[in-house]
């Protein structure tokens, strides 16, 4: 197995994990419809995505006032997924702190098949419960080693250990800022390949806010990561994801197999989804600021709305809670980021 | 008027910061320090001269006097263990761990009701520090939901913690309904590693109902932050509540958001682990209005 994940050669195929339903939800605020849904694995099936994660944004149990309440519930959504795919396996993501195992429980019931544990870089060992039970009820493991700009390579393969032993199968690098450049993704894939590529697989997650997500996706694949997460149309948070139809065509350019039919993943991009976006996601002033300062991708609707709210701007709320290294979660904290601002804009004006 | 007769088992950081607090209390004396292996925490105990041991709880049940009041600070397993024989002894417990043997209380919503308990739990260090904001909304108006988020340095997450963290979001929620009065509640726990460690922050957002008396529940919810100040220096608003109108997906309730900052006492604990503090200086309340009622009855 190790040689295959060595960072030789390109003969050996790569898994696209489509996280359309899931990383999409956060820039759908939360309101898949269940035909929404539906639509969108039948075309992600009939093109040969192997995986197709459907789950709220912030994981099972994610639907709150925190984080924004979903349209549907996430069960339902997920018996839908798994009645329309014929091939795919579904995936659901959790967080530990927000999501429970009693959630993965009822997911599992409505056929789920993938668990995707998500943890801070740093915090890998609240995962273990729920990576025992995820094994206990026979479910391919996946870890999710969130914001892995923050902490050295080392430490992240310190904590893929844990989550490896612990029952995953495979850990990703998740860029949640859409920060890591291109040698700060592939030293940590090469760290991740070093620690535990003779037990388990390395995923690699993009985000567009610093436009590097393909690339990263594609240097992550050549350093040894077999699982490479994308989105239709990069439906995400922040700038977006890295978009399931560009890697399915930059792989295949490159000769490596993964399994997806372009033309048919560039259909559903081009007519499933798009009909359906709110806005497409955009590397914009507060996303690029994301990328750049350092911020989970996820708080920027909820940094609009304060914004909107409050009367600051977006980015500057961002900035500020960059400065505070919110993880991801703390969205409260963006309310009481804007609610700062306020207050010191306010001294400002009375100190004039 | 003799004081109440305390005794802590967990010698741990949270036993140590308990006994620094428990120390300051007028109508508490607390004679025993209880581990199972000898420990930096028996040693420091020891010289501030209490009678300390590591041969556990069969070796405070051999004191006389027996204490009047045991504190638990060790784990729910441990707990749970010891527990009965506690009560055996007639001696009350106030148990800062998972186990959840007694009714769980939060001082400043429900003691009273619980003063004669035997055996009381402090819930979590999230319910400590939300509780009390949730039961100064439902006095109000009715809550149909309430939601928190603690965030926490991580740091401050012990491995108890770690292991079964679906612990602390279900308990945390249970407690939202039945102690805090909201019909159902979610809790959500942030660890964050940032340097130097943060504060314990906690969010507290309720359901209210359209046309709620905004100014009503603003005042309720000072006039309880004024309450837990009381016992927790360190627990304040970040902001006034901020109010939000009612939406549809909301199921048409308008919502209170209430952002709070618990800074620790310091006392052995660091500052910043303003939820390790709340449990220790929630318990010490407990001890301290049960050694009241205690010598006014006796």
């Amino acid at each position: 197995m190790s040689g295959e994940n060595g960072a030789g050669g390109t003969s050996r195929p790569v898994r696209i994990t489509d996280t359309t339903l899931r990383d999409g939800s956060h820039a759908m605020s939360h309101q898949f419809t269940e035909e929404q849904v539906r639509a969108t694995v039948h075309a992600l099936d009939a093109a040969g995505v192997e995986v197709i994660e459907v789950t709220h944004g912030d994981g099972l149990g994610g639907s709150s006032f925190n984080y924004g309440f979903s349209l549907t519930d996430d069960i339902q959504l997920i018996s839908a997924a798994v009645q329309e795919a014929t091939r795919a396996k579904i995936a659901v993501l959790l967080l530990p702190g927000l999501g429970t195992v009693e959630d993965l429980r009822r997911a599992r019931e409505a056929g789920a098949s993938v668990a995707r544990i998500a943890t801070h870089c740093t915090e890998a060992d609240v995962s273990i419960q729920h990576f025992g039970i995820a094994r206990d009820l026979g479910m391919e493991t996946v870890g999710f080693l969130m914001m892995a700009h923050r902490t050295s390579p080392a430490e992240l393969a310190r904590q893929a250990r844990i989550m490896v032993d612990a029952g995953a199968q495979c850990v990703y690098c998740v860029d949640s800022a859409g920060a890591l450049l291109i040698g700060d993704a592939q030293e940590r894939i090469l760290a991740l390949i070093a620690e535990i590529g003779g037990e388990a697989q390395v995923g690699f997650h993009g985000h567009q806010n610093l436009a590097l997500g393909v690339a990263n996706s594609v240097l992550a694949f050549q350093n040894g990561a077999l699982q490479i997460d994308g989105s239709l149309c990069g439906l995400g948070a922040g700038a977006g994801n890295a978009p399931t139809e560009v890697l399915a065509a930059t792989f295949d350019r490159l000769g490596i197999e993964t399994g997806v039919d372009v033309h048919a993943a560039l259909a559903a991009a081009d007519e499933i989804v798009k009909p359906f976006l709110p806005r497409l996601p955009w590397t914009d002033r507060s996303s690029i600021v994301q990328g750049y300062a350092g911020v989970y991708s996820s708080f920027l609707l909820h940094a609009e709305h304060a914004a909107e709210r409050y009367g600051i701007p977006v980015h500057d709320i961002l900035q500020r809670v960059a400065e505070h290294g919110y993880v991801g979660g703390q969205e409260d904290m963006l309310i009481d980021v804007a609610l700062q601002l306020v207050r010191e804009r306010e001294a400002a004006g009375a100190a004039v | 008027m003799t004081a109440t007769l305390a005794a802590i088992v967990g010698p741990g950081n949270i036993g140590t910061d308990l006994l620094a607090k428990l120390r300051r209390l007028d109508g508490i004396d607390v004679g025993y320090m209880v581990g199972v292996v000898e420990s930096d925490g028996l040693a420091r105990a020891r010289k501030l001269g209490l009678a300390a041991s590591a041969e556990g709880v069969d070796w405070l049940l051999r004191q006389d006097p027996l204490p009047d009041i045991v504190f638990e600070a060790t784990s729910a397993r441990a707990h749970l263990a010891n527990a009965p024989r506690y009560a055996e002894a007639g001696i009350k417990a106030i148990d800062l761990t998972p186990a959840h043997v007694g009714p769980m209380v939060c001082p400043s919503v429900n003691l009273p009701e619980h003063l004669d308990a035997p055996n009381v739990s402090m819930i979590s260090c999230g319910g400590q520090a939300t509780i009390p904001i949730v039961h100064a909304v439902a006095r109000v108006v009715p809550v149909p939901y309430a939601e928190i988020v603690a965030s926490v340095a991580s740091r401050s997450a012990g491995p108890g913690t770690r292991a079964n963290i679906d612990e602390f979001t279900h308990t945390t929620a249970g407690a939202l309904e039945s102690v805090g009065g909201a019909a159902r509640g979610k809790a959500i726990i942030i660890l964050n590693p940032v340097e130097p460690p943060m504060i314990m922050r906690d969010t507290i957002f309720c359901a209210i109902p359209d046309g709620a008396d905004t100014d009503a529940i603003a005042a309720s919810v000072h006039a309880m932050v004024e309450e837990v100040q009381q016992y927790v220096p360190g627990y304040a608003l970040r902001a006034e509540p901020q109010f939000d109108p009612p939406q549809a997906s909301w199921q048409g309730n308008g919502r209170v958001a209430v952002f709070l900052e618990v800074r620790g006492n310091g006392d052995y604990l660091p500052e910043y682990a303003g939820n390790l503090d709340i449990m220790t200086a929630a318990a010490a309340r407990v001890g301290e209005l049960v050694a009241k009622a205690t010598a006014v009855t006796s």
